[in-house]
Parts: structure tokens; C-alpha cells; sequence
């Protein structure tokens, strides 16, 4: 084991603000961008139920 | 066996028929990815020892590499399918592509600025202007002028193949960014990782890093294969299939 | 095949000849960019020679991406480009004649007047000679690879910025080696190696550019 205790495992040596600053911002990008992904693919299909049926309310009034 | 009792893969290059293989796989993926970089963190962390001259700084490595072959592998890879989109003309190539994009630039923003934080402590300075990373920059605009490339444009099948054009034109970038340490003995150390030789550092390190990567390249097919669902629905919306779909969801 | 190229040759020399203005902008463009800088960083001369090949080879580029405007838009908008694709000329040869013509009216004046902007700058004899001379490797490239971008973002709205955004990344590795060859003749570590790779882009760009730009034209024009 590497570290003795956890308040060394957070000092990282004294590099704790590179080391944690990189694994930080990589986590937290990654999850941005599945969070984006899911709030993109709700927005999609919310946007495309309303067009479909502005649609079927057009051919209903049309016929 | 006869021709039509025959299985193709081909059957999948239509969106109507990729959407839901995507869908199936996807959480798959997914699950591959959050065990991959579970183990690769365990190694980085609890399993690598600590370098000798650059102390605890050094496991940043364990995200910068793998993010940086990630970055230029995803490029190699949206560059292909827009290719073939552009050559074949078809829809579903180029889609992906353009769904390759973002998660090609986040990998990259991601490797230089974990560049950045190792290179400080380490060579004490924050940026340099090598070959290297000056390459790597410009695969991160290479990817926003794709993207940009591909918003501007409202024709969709001319976005498709402008974009493609554009990659295409770009790949020269990516030999530079990798051999550029070869060719140029800057800042930026050479590479230690090779087919030929053994490798230079040690085993642990390696297969730490060697375990983010694939953690990250099962991400990266786990979002784009969500994205990729999103566009098509974007892009079908005009089609039975699609309105069935939505309409089964809301 | 020569014959289509030296009437797309002509023809874009013509219209340049009879719009100077537009020629004379990008060259009045350049020279004030370049004079912005000592007013800007202050007149210290030893200030001033480090920073010249780098001040002059990025305005000789933003001169060059301004009139990338030039090159294919009024064609489209007045039909003619429709017509070249029409043709039975390999459109390769007309791409080629059109950037050849850019060079010449866009590039080369660049190319003369930077030793001039270069004493500005207090740089010495032996810089200016290759400072020129890169720029006079550079700036076709500049031309080439400005020219795939122009077609990429024909009639796209705010095709400005978005080719400036497409085409500066390419010109980073011109712009290194560039600036880097005045750099290296003023530091005394000799620009061959520089000239040299600049060389090979201008071939590079020679055998790529014109097809990748063919290409992004049939597609803007589908």
C-alpha cells in the first residue's frame, strides 16, 4: 500500500493541486458530457412529440 | 444457406437499423468503461509505486496519456467514417462522425490541460510552445472547426461532406502530433511506450496506463453511440420509424 | 489543359487589375498591422528585432485570410463558378489558376514589401534576405491552403470568421517554420532546415490543395 493514512493520500506528495486538479477536471468533463448527452436526448425526443403533434393537429384540421 | 438467410453487417449501415443495436450496446459499453477505469484508478493510485524524481506528480500520467491517444485515435477514427460517408455517400457514416466530434475535442482539451498540471511541478513550466503541443492545440481546433464547419452549414448532406473534407485535410496533423517527439528533441519526453522495444518504464505504470486507455475508449463508444442515437433522431424525424419511436416514449 | 489555366489566369488578374482597391486594402492592411506593433510594445530597438518575424509573418497571414474572400465568393455569386464546374476543363486546373492568380496579387506584394517593414524593425541584411524568401515559399501555401477553406464556407452565412477559424490552425506549422527560419538566421543557428520544410509544404500543398478544394466546391455547389 502507498499510502499510509488518507490525509496523505489527499497531500499526494505536496502535488495535490496538480494531481487533483487533473483528475478533477477530467471527471468532472466526462460526466458534463454524459449529463449533456442525457439532457440532449430528453430535449430531443420532448421537441419531436411536440412536432408530431402540431403535425397530426395540421392534418386533423386540414381533413 | 441461401444469399438472403445469409447475416451481413451491412444490415446495420441503414440509422433505422443501427438505432436500436446502438441503444442495445450502448449500457454495455457503458458498464466496460466504469470497470476499466475503476481498476485503472486502483492501479494509479494504490498499485503503482511512487517515481523517484517526480514524486506523487507523476500519476497524472495515468489520465494524460490515455487521453492523448484517445484524442488522435477518435480523430483517426471520425476522420475514417466521414471519409467513407463522403466516398459511399452514405447517411449513417457521416452521422457518426459528426457524433465522434465532441468527445474527440473533450479527450483533447483533456490532455492538454493535464499537461499543463503534470508539466509545472515537473519541468516548472505551465505551457512551451514544442512540437508536440502545439500539434495537440491544433487538433483541438481542427475538431471545434469541424463542428463549427458542420453547424454553419443548413444543407445537411453539404455539412456532411464539407466536414469530411476538413477532417480528411487534417489528418496530416496526427503523424506530426505523434511523431513529432522523433523528429524534434524539444521539451515534450520521447515516447516510451513502443511495439518494438521494451518498454522504459515500469510494468505497473504501463498497464495502468494501458487500463485507463481502454477505459476511455469504452467511454467514448458509450457516449458516441448516445449521441449518435440523438442525431438520428434528429436527422429522421421525417420518417414512420422515428415518430413510432418518440411516440412509444412520450 | 495549359490554355484553361492561363485564361483563369488572366481573367482573375484582369478583374484584380480593374477592382485595385480591393488589392490595395489587404497590402495597406498588412503595412499597418506591421506598424501597429513598434507603437504598440514601444521603440526599443532589440525588443522590436525579436519580435519582427513573428509580427510580419502573422499579419503577411491575416492579409492573406482577408482576401481569401475574394477567391471563389464573386465567382459564385455572379454564376461564373457554376459555368467552371460545367466545364470541360478539369476543375484541378481552373482551382489552380485561381490561386495562382490570389498569390500573385494577394502573396507576392507581400513578399517586396517586407523588407521594407522589416527595417522598421531594425533587422539585419541577412534576415530581411530570408524573411523574404520565406515569406516567397510561405505565402503560396498560404494561397493553397486558403483556398480549401474558401470553398469549404462558400455562401455560408459568416463564412468570414469560420474561415478564419478552418485555416489558421493549418497555418500554424507554416507560421512555426516561417518565422522560425528569421528567428534562426538573426540567432546565427543558419534557416536552411527551416527553408527546407517550408519547401516541402509548398510541395505538399502543390499536390493536395487544389484537389481537396475541387472537391469542397462540387460539394458547396451540389
Amino acid at each position: 500500500m502507498n499510502w499510509h493514512s488518507w490525509s496523505e493520500f489527499l497531500a499526494m506528495g505536496g502535488y495535490a493541486l496538480y494531481v487533483w486538479g487533473s483528475y478533477a477536471v477530467t471527471l468532472l468533463v466526462l460526466i458534463a458530457e454524459i449529463v449533456a448527452l442525457v439532457m440532449r436526448r430528453r430535449g430531443v425526443i420532448e421537441r419531436l412529440a411536440k412536432y408530431y403533434a402540431a403535425r397530426r393537429r395540421n392534418h386533423e384540421t386540414e381533413a | 444457406m441461401s444469399k438472403s438467410e445469409r447475416f451481413s453487417w451491412f444490415r446495420f449501415s441503414s440509422p433505422q437499423t443501427f438505432y436500436p443495436l446502438a441503444g442495445t450496446l450502448q449500457p454495455w459499453f457503458a458498464a466496460a468503461a466504469t470497470l476499466l477505469c475503476a481498476a485503472g484508478l486502483y492501479i494509479s493510485f494504490f498499485v503503482a509505486p511512487t517515481d523517484a524524481q517526480q514524486g506523487e506528480a507523476y500519476r497524472i500520467i495515468f489520465i494524460h496519456v490515455p487521453a492523448a491517444w484517445m484524442s488522435m485515435f477518435l480523430y483517426l477514427v471520425m476522420g475514417f467514417w466521414s471519409g467513407v460517408g463522403l466516398v459511399l455517400n452514405t447517411r449513417l457514416s457521416s452521422m457518426v462522425a459528426t457524433a465522434l466530434a465532441p468527445t474527440g475535442a473533450l479527450f483533447t482539451f483533456i490532455a492538454l490541460w493535464t499537461g499543463a498540471l503534470w508539466g509545472k511541478p515537473t519541468w516548472g513550466t505551465w505551457w512551451v510552445w514544442d512540437a508536440r503541443l502545439t500539434s495537440e492545440l491544433i487538433l483541438l481546433f481542427l475538431y471545434i472547426g469541424f463542428m463549427a464547419l458542420q453547424a454553419a452549414i443548413d444543407d445537411q448532406r453539404r455539412a456532411d461532406k464539407a466536414g469530411a473534407v476538413l477532417a480528411l485535410v487534417g489528418v496530416i496533423n496526427i503523424p506530426i502530433i505523434y511523431f513529432s517527439v522523433k523528429w524534434w528533441s524539444t521539451l515534450h519526453q520521447g515516447a516510451s511506450v513502443s511495439m518494438k522495444s521494451a518498454p522504459s518504464m515500469a510494468t505497473t505504470m504501463l498497464i495502468g496506463m494501458l487500463v485507463m486507455a481502454l477505459g476511455f475508449w469504452m467511454y467514448s463508444i458509450a457516449a458516441v453511440l448516445a449521441r449518435v442515437r440523438c442525431v438520428i433522431l434528429e436527422r429522421e424525424r421525417h420518417t414512420e420509424w422515428v415518430m413510432e419511436e418518440v411516440g412509444g416514449q412520450a | 489543359m495549359i490554355r484553361a489555366l492561363g485564361w483563369v489566369l488572366r481573367r482573375d488578374l484582369l478583374l484584380a487589375f480593374r477592382r485595385r482597391g480591393d488589392v490595395v486594402n489587404a497590402l495597406v492592411f498588412f503595412v499597418i498591422v506591421v506598424s501597429l506593433f513598434p507603437l504598440g510594445v514601444g521603440p526599443e530597438a532589440s525588443q522590436l528585432r525579436n519580435m519582427a518575424p513573428g509580427v510580419l509573418w502573422v499579419a503577411a497571414l491575416l492579409a492573406c485570410m482577408l482576401s481569401l474572400a475574394r477567391l471563389f465568393a464573386p465567382d459564385h455569386q455572379d454564376g461564373t463558378l457554376e459555368q467552371m464546374l460545367l466545364a470541360g476543363e478539369p476543375l484541378v486546373v481552373l482551382v489552380m489558376g485561381k490561386v495562382i492568380s490570389h498569390w500573385l496579387v494577394s502573396g507576392l506584394p507581400l513578399v517586396l514589401m517586407a523588407p521594407l517593414l522589416g527595417l522598421q524593425f531594425d533587422l539585419p541584411g541577412d534576415a530581411l534576405a530570408v524573411l523574404c524568401l520565406s515569406l516567397l515559399l510561405g505565402t503560396p501555401v498560404l494561397s493553397l491552403i486558403g483556398a480549401v477553406g474558401a470553398a469549404l464556407t462558400l455562401g455560408v452565412r459568416g463564412s468570414g470568421v469560420l474561415v478564419a477559424l478552418l485555416v489558421l490552425p493549418l497555418y500554424v506549422p507554416v507560421l512555426i517554420f516561417g518565422a522560425g527560419s528569421v528567428g534562426a538566421t538573426a540567432a546565427g543557428t543558419g534557416a536552411e532546415a527551416h527553408l527546407l520544410l517550408l519547401g516541402g509544404f509548398l510541395a505538399l500543398a502543390l499536390v493536395l490543395a487544389p484537389w481537396a478544394s475541387a472537391a469542397a466546391l462540387r460539394i458547396a455547389m451540389e
